[in-house]
Order: structure tokens, then C-alpha cells, then sequence
């Protein structure tokens, strides 16, 4: 069994950190993992990219070849459009959100991003701003994305809300609870 | 045995600590800034061993002069900090110091001479490379230069190797008296892994080195030390052949990796041999230099062709080829197979090994532009680089010389205020250079952590010949494009620190990086631009990154 999964977005979005939770979730439920991201000058705005790979035997190469990717996890949806080339067309899935960021003056027309990715044989596009404000907190927005795709992770639901309450805890219950409320406002979603 | 997940970066700096390291030196730089952050954090943990700890950055101050059994700190430049790591080394403590690549050349001079004496307390250099340049304007190989000063390089190839290695470097320093090169690269420093630890050690303190002249290197001395390290050469070849794996199989193919390539190598390792009877390439791994010869020459003995992959320049391949031709048929960065700019990837070592190139999806019917990266929301340097455009307009001639950090951002639209970037310092050099021989309005834009870095002696130059140029200090406070680092002096100490460069007081302006200055500010510097001598603005506002960070704790 492996799983690799591409996590992009935009630079200051925030969005990276919940790599480190399906991590250790895997981990936590026996899995090898190895995780990439690129710091430094990315960072600032521009694009933002993390690999994690989950196993049940030795991973090689910390980032995932071209069309190995099981899951595109877009914290913006332009972004993942960026990615299709790692997509695996046989069994990957994006799972997008809908709000753009248009922080660059060429951002293409949002109804031809979004059509790009329904064009997908497999893509789930998420309002995960709007859940994530129901939840009490717009930040949860990237749990919202990782809820939304928990039946095709290998690992149970249970194990990622023990290492939101982990990550978390040093926030505060409030923000524990929108988070753990973002992640299963993001698992209630019926794909069609 | 305890586990841990930890980066390239972080276990080279848990390896360090477990070792018994009791001096930690650098300066931030992507991909090696984690290495001093994890110092800092985790100086105090129980397991790291014995003693009080002084992580600098929580001590609140860092113009405060501490001293303790351990310390971790952030200096004012490489150099500066391979230097303090000396001191360490001569007292008869573990010092390790850290840096990017580019960092390694302006530790150069201490780097190489360092080589010469007698190492004392175990001194390990540790410099991550960026090939791709991901935040870095060249892609060069330390293990060239490493070759260069003819110390020992170790190459990790996975995370539980950047530990075990950076350990065994402390233990070989000391005992062949010589620094050890320790080489990453990007994604070996900012990939997490599993991470099992050995038990840390404390190092009893030696005393100081006692040995006569073998830290003096005057001609006479350092021609002798210069033979001893000579000398030394054909162990570090022996041990580093001893560490080297050969697994024979297919004659078909001979693969030699290093460093990472081993992992994009076996990432593709099961495919080639399904699609070779099920035989595997015959296969070295290289983790330490110099390079043996022995198990070079068993593998090309048994294979019709060799692959050599290698992350960064072809430098075993080099080797491999020399003048004369090799006995079977050599491929690699020098022929092309594997790409000679760039990082590897699983993907293009599968091209080399001559499998099929996997399919994605469809690209996107649309056009996706790229996201170039761009200032934080109020960041002050946008603020300071607009009055810096609006005080130029109009103006036929000007120079304008940028540095390294965030505001190197301003080269592109829809600023584009800056017409070069190069090395750390150079702004203030290059604006001096050109206005020496009449380029008008030359000016120089550098941050204040690159200033203090390599930019004051620069500014003694201009100084020294009343050079007629201006530059513009961006005084956040921080070393922001690596995560918000504290610079090594504050913003207080600045003007006097200008006064007692010799700039004249009333040519230093300090001035409020901020919108609601741009009118006083775009006055300030069309006065300076216009002065005939050297001018300095500072321009000060902390950095976004660093407010956000400092909220956070």
C-alpha cells in the first residue's frame, strides 16, 4: 500500500501544516512516511508545495514521481492545476478549494479554473472557506479539504482528529474544536 | 532506542547535540537555517547531555554577552561563525558550524586554512546545498570545495544517515585532527523522515591545545602542517572506499549514486530489473569523499556501461572519466543522460536508466501562470523601495544596486526598482564601484542583517574616498526571507555604528518605512542622491514576519 499526496497552495496560507497531521496519523497507525516541502523564498506569496508519501514498505524518493500522485490536495484552485502532471490518471483525485487568490495580475477567469478541474475524472471542488467559518475558525479551511477526501486516506478518521487535538491544543479548546468540527464538516460531504 | 521524525536539517543538529557539541555557529540561509533553529530549541533537553544551556535567541537580547557550557548562536556572518567554531575546536570543545553553500565562500578563508591545523575538539562544517536554487542564485557543490581544502566530505543520503554521519564527523575530526564536511542538499534538509537516535554522549572537556605552532600557521609552520594534511589523504581515501557499497548483479548496467541520487536511484531500482529479467543493476553507493578507486574498478570490471548520478556537479564522474577514456561506456551529467542544471528527480533518473517517462494527467487546457513570489501584505520594504521609485522620477541617470534578502524582490514587476542582485554585500561594492568612475545616482539597497553581514566594509571604502553614492538601509530588524531570524545588532546601534564607519552625521538619515512617510521620505532621499559624498538612509520598520512570529510566542 502507498499513498502519495501533493499539498499545494499559496505561499501564507498556512496551509502546509496539515501535512504534518496526515503524517502522523499514518505514523501513529503504523505506516512509514516521508514528507518534502521547499522553504525559504516560496514562502513570501508565491506557490507553496509539500509531498507526503505513505507506505507500508521502504519510501525511496522524498518527492513523488510524475503521475504517482493518489491525492492533489489545493488549498487554491489554480494551484492545483499546477500539478496534474503528478496526478495518477488511473485512480487520483483533486480535491480542491474554490476560493482563489488573486494575488498576481494574469489569475485566469476563476469559472475556467473550476471547469478545468470538474473536466477531471476524479475531483471533489470544496467551498472550504464557507465550512470553515461555520466551523468557528476561516484557518481550518485546509481541514476542511482533508476531511473531504478522509475515505481515501489509509488511515481512520479517528487517528487524524487525535493529531488535530495534538497539533492544536496549544491554541486553545476553541480552536481545537473548529478544527476538529472543520474536519468533519469536510468528511460530511456527499461526492456525487 | 529512541525514534523521532525529524528533517535532514534537524537531525544533523539532534546528531550534534547527542554528540556532545558545545559550540553551535551560523547564519541563516535556506536550506540550512533549520540547523541553528532546532540548536536553539532543544540546547536544554535533558537527552542532549549535561550542562546549562544559552540559546540566544530566548535570552531576549542578543547584544547581550553571555557565556555557558553550551551555546547556540546566530553571528554575524559565516565566516564570523567558522571562526568562533575554531575557537571552540582549540579549547578543546565540539563545535559544529552551519551555512548554505554561498555561506561556504565567505567562509572560505577559514574553511581552507582550517584544514592545516590541528584540529582540536571535534569541528564539523555542515553546508546544505541548493541545486535547483530554490532560494539561491548559484547551484555550486561543496564537495568540490570540500575537495578543494582537502578535508573529508560526508554525504548523507537519507535523514537517519544525516544523523548517524554528523555523529561519526565529530568522532573523525578528532581523531585524524581535520575538519569534516558534512554536504546536504535541499531536499535532504527539508524532508522529514524516521529518525532512530543512539544514546547521547557527553564529551569530557581536553583542555585547551597545547601543541606548539600547530595552530600558528606562519610559512614554516603551516609548510609542515601542509604535509601532515598530505599526509592524511590516502586514510580519508581508504575509509571512505571502506564506507562505500558495491552490490554486484546485472552486468548489464553499473550505477554509481551519492547523496540523494541513491534514493531517486531505488525509487526506479524494481522497474529496470522487471523489465531486465529481473535482475538489478549492479550498484555503488558513494557516501564519503575522496572518492576510493577499488570498488569504482570492481564494478566497471563486471558491467557493459555505468550510470553515475550524482546531485549537483559531475564530480565523481569527473573522476571517472579522466583524459584517457574509460574501458566500458560512461553516462551521466557530462553526456547528458541526466540533466547537468537542476535537481535530480525520481523522474529524471528514470529517463537515464531508460524507462519509459510516466504519464499524468492531462495538463490543463488553460494557461497556468506562475506565482512568483511577492512582499508580505505591509511589508515595510514595499513602502521604502516606492519612495525610492518616486524620488527617482524623472531622473535620466541612476544605479541602482540590490543585495540579498526580501527586498531583491523589487527587481521584479511591477516594481522592477533594481538592476542587480549578486552576492551578499556586493550592493554597497557595486554602487561605490560605478560611482568611482562616474556613474551618477548610484545607489545601494541592502537589509540591515546583509549589511551588517558583508556590507560595512564596503561602506569603509566609500568612506575612505569620499566615493559620491547613497545607500538605503532597510532596517526591519531581522533576517526576514529565512523565516525572521534576530539580526545581530539593533536598529538603535545602527547610526552610531554609520558615525563610527565615518559617514558624516548629517548624511545619516533615519527615516519611517512607512506610507504615511513616502512625502518626507522622497524628499530625504533626492537630498542625498544629490550630495556629492557618501549618504545613508536607514529606513526602519520591524518586519511583518517577524511581528507575526513574536505574537505567536
Amino acid at each position: 500500500m502507498t499513498c502519495d499526496i501533493i499539498l499545494c497552495g499559496v505561499g501564507g496560507q498556512g496551509g502546509l501544516s496539515v501535512s504534518v497531521v496526515i503524517a502522523r496519523a499514518a505514523m501513529a497507525s503504523g505506516f512509514l512516511v516521508k514528507q518534502s516541502e521547499i522553504h525559504g523564498m516560496s514562502q513570501r506569496g508565491g506557490q507553496v508545495l509539500a509531498n507526503l508519501r505513505i507506505s507500508d514498505k521502504e519510501i525511496f524518493s522524498p518527492t513523488i514521481p510524475k503521475g504517482k500522485a493518489d491525492i492533489i490536495f489545493a488549498f487554491e484552485p489554480l494551484e492545483a492545476l499546477r500539478y496534474l502532471s503528478w496526478l495518477s490518471v488511473e485512480r487520483g483525485t483533486v480535491v480542491a478549494a474554490t476560493t482563489p487568490i488573486r494575488n498576481i495580475p494574469s489569475y485566469p477567469d476563476i469559472e475556467s479554473v473550476l471547469a478545468e478541474i470538474r473536466k477531471l475524472p476524479r475531483a471533489r471542488l470544496i467551498d472550504a472557506d464557507s465550512l470553515a467559518k461555520q466551523a468557528g475558525n476561516v484557518r481550518s479551511a485546509n481541514l476542511v479539504l482533508v476531511g473531504a477526501a478522509a475515505d481515501l486516506l489509509p488511515v481512520p478518521p479517528e487517528a487524524i482528529e487525535k493529531e488535530i487535538v495534538a497539533l492544536f491544543s496549544r491554541k486553545g479548546e476553541a480552536v481545537v474544536q473548529a478544527n476538529l468540527k472543520a474536519f468533519e464538516y469536510g468528511r460530511s460531504i456527499q461526492h456525487g | 532506542m529512541a525514534e523521532m521524525v525529524l528533517s535532514g536539517d534537524e537531525a544533523v543538529a539532534q546528531a550534534a547535540l547527542d554528540a556532545g557539541l558545545s559550540g553551535g555557529f551560523a547564519y541563516p540561509g535556506t536550506p540550512s537555517t533549520e540547523i541553528m533553529e532546532y540548536l536553539q530549541e532543544h540546547l536544554g533537553d535533558k537527552r542532549a547531555g549535561a550542562g546549562d544551556a544559552d540559546g540566544s535567541a530566548e535570552t531576549g537580547s542578543v547584544l547581550e554577552v553571555r557565556t555557558a557550557p553550551r551555546v547556540a548562536q546566530w553571528c554575524a556572518n559565516e565566516k564570523t561563525a567558522y571562526e568562533s567554531a575554531l575557537g571552540v575546536s582549540f579549547a578543546g570543545k565540539r563545535a559544529m558550524v552551519s551555512m548554505k553553500h554561498v555561506g561556504l565562500n565567505v567562509a572560505m578563508d577559514p574553511f581552507t586554512n582550517s584544514a592545516l591545523v590541528r584540529i582540536h575538539g571535534g569541528l564539523v562544517v555542515v553546508v546544505a546545498d541548493d541545486p535547483g536554487m530554490h532560494s539561491s542564485q548559484d547551484e555550486q557543490d561543496s564537495r568540490l570545495l570540500a575537495d578543494f581544502a582537502r578535508v573529508p566530505c560526508f554525504e548523507p543520503s537519507d535523514q537517519q544517515e544525516a544523523y548517524d554521519m554528523t555523529r561519526l564527523a565529530f568522532d573523525y575530526s578528532e581523531e585524524h585532527e581535520v575538519p569534516v564536511l558534512v554536504r546536504l542538499t535541499t531536499r535532504l534538509a527539508h524532508a522529514r523522515a524516521l529518525v532512530t537516535m543512539a544514546p547521547a554522549r557527553d564529551v569530557p572537556a581536553r583542555g585547551k591545545c597545547t601543541d606548539p605552532y600547530s595552530w600558528i600557521l606562519m610559512p614554516e609552520m603551516a609548510r609542515r602542517r601542509w604535509l601532515a594534511l598530505l599526509d592524511k589523504q590516502p586514510i580519508f581515501r581508504a575509509d571512505a572506499e571502506a564506507a562505500s557499497r558495491l552490490v554486484l548483479g546485472s552486468k548489464e548496467l553499473g550505477v554509481i549514486t551519492c547523496g540523494l541520487a541513491r534514493a531517486y536511484y531505488k525509487e526506479n531500482e524494481d522497474e529496470w530489473a522487471r523489465a531486465h529479467g529481473g535482475e538489478r543493476p549492479s550498484h555503488l553507493h558513494i557516501g564519503r569523499y575522496p572518492v576510493g578507486a577499488e570498488k569504482i574498478r570492481a564494478l566497471v570490471a563486471h558491467v557493459k556501461r555505468v550510470l553515475v548520478i550524482e546531485e549537483g556537479y559531475p564530480y565523481i564522474e569527473r573522476d571517472l572519466r579522466g583524459i584517457f577514456g574509460t574501458p566500458v561506456p560512461v553516462a551521466g551529467k557530462m553526456t547528458g543522460e541526466i540533466p547537468l542544471a537542476g535537481e535530480l528527480s525520481a523522474d529524471s533518473v528514470r529517463l537515464a536508466l531508460g524507462l519509459q517517462a510516466r504519464e499524468g494527467s492531462a495538463v490543463a487546457g488553460i494557461e497556468v501562470p506562475g506565482r512568483p513570489p511577492q512582499f508580505c501584505q505591509g511589508c515595510p520594504h514595499a513602502d521604502s523601495i516606492t519612495a525610492l521609485k518616486k524620488a527617482l522620477e524623472g531622473e535620466a541617470e541612476f544605479f541602482t544596486a540590490s543585495d540579498i534578502g526580501c527586498y531583491t524582490l523589487s527587481a521584479l514587476p511591477p516594481w522592477n526598482a533594481v538592476e542587480s542582485c549578486v552576492d551578499m554585500g556586493a550592493s554597497v561594492g557595486m554602487a561605490r564601484g560605478a560611482a568611482s568612475v562616474g556613474q551618477k545616482h548610484a545607489i545601494g539597497v541592502i537589509g540591515d542583517s546583509t549589511f551588517y553581514h558583508s556590507g560595512m566594509t564596503n561602506l569603509i571604502d566609500a568612506v575612505r574616498y569620499r566615493t559620491p553614492m547613497t545607500l538605503l538601509i532597510l532596517d526591519n530588524g531581522t533576517t526576514g526571507m529565512t523565516g525572521a531570524q534576530p539580526t545581530i545588532s539593533g536598529t538603535s546601534q545602527l547610526p552610531k555604528l554609520l558615525e563610527g564607519l565615518g559617514v558624516e552625521k548629517e548624511h545619516i538619515r533615519v527615516l519611517e518605512a512607512h506610507k504615511r512617510a513616502l512625502d518626507t521620505n522622497v524628499a530625504a532621499i533626492r537630498e542625498e542622491i544629490a550630495y556629492d559624498g557618501v549618504s545613508v538612509i536607514v529606513m526602519v520598520r520591524e518586519c511583518i514576519e517577524w511581528l507575526k512570529k513574536a505574537r505567536k510566542s
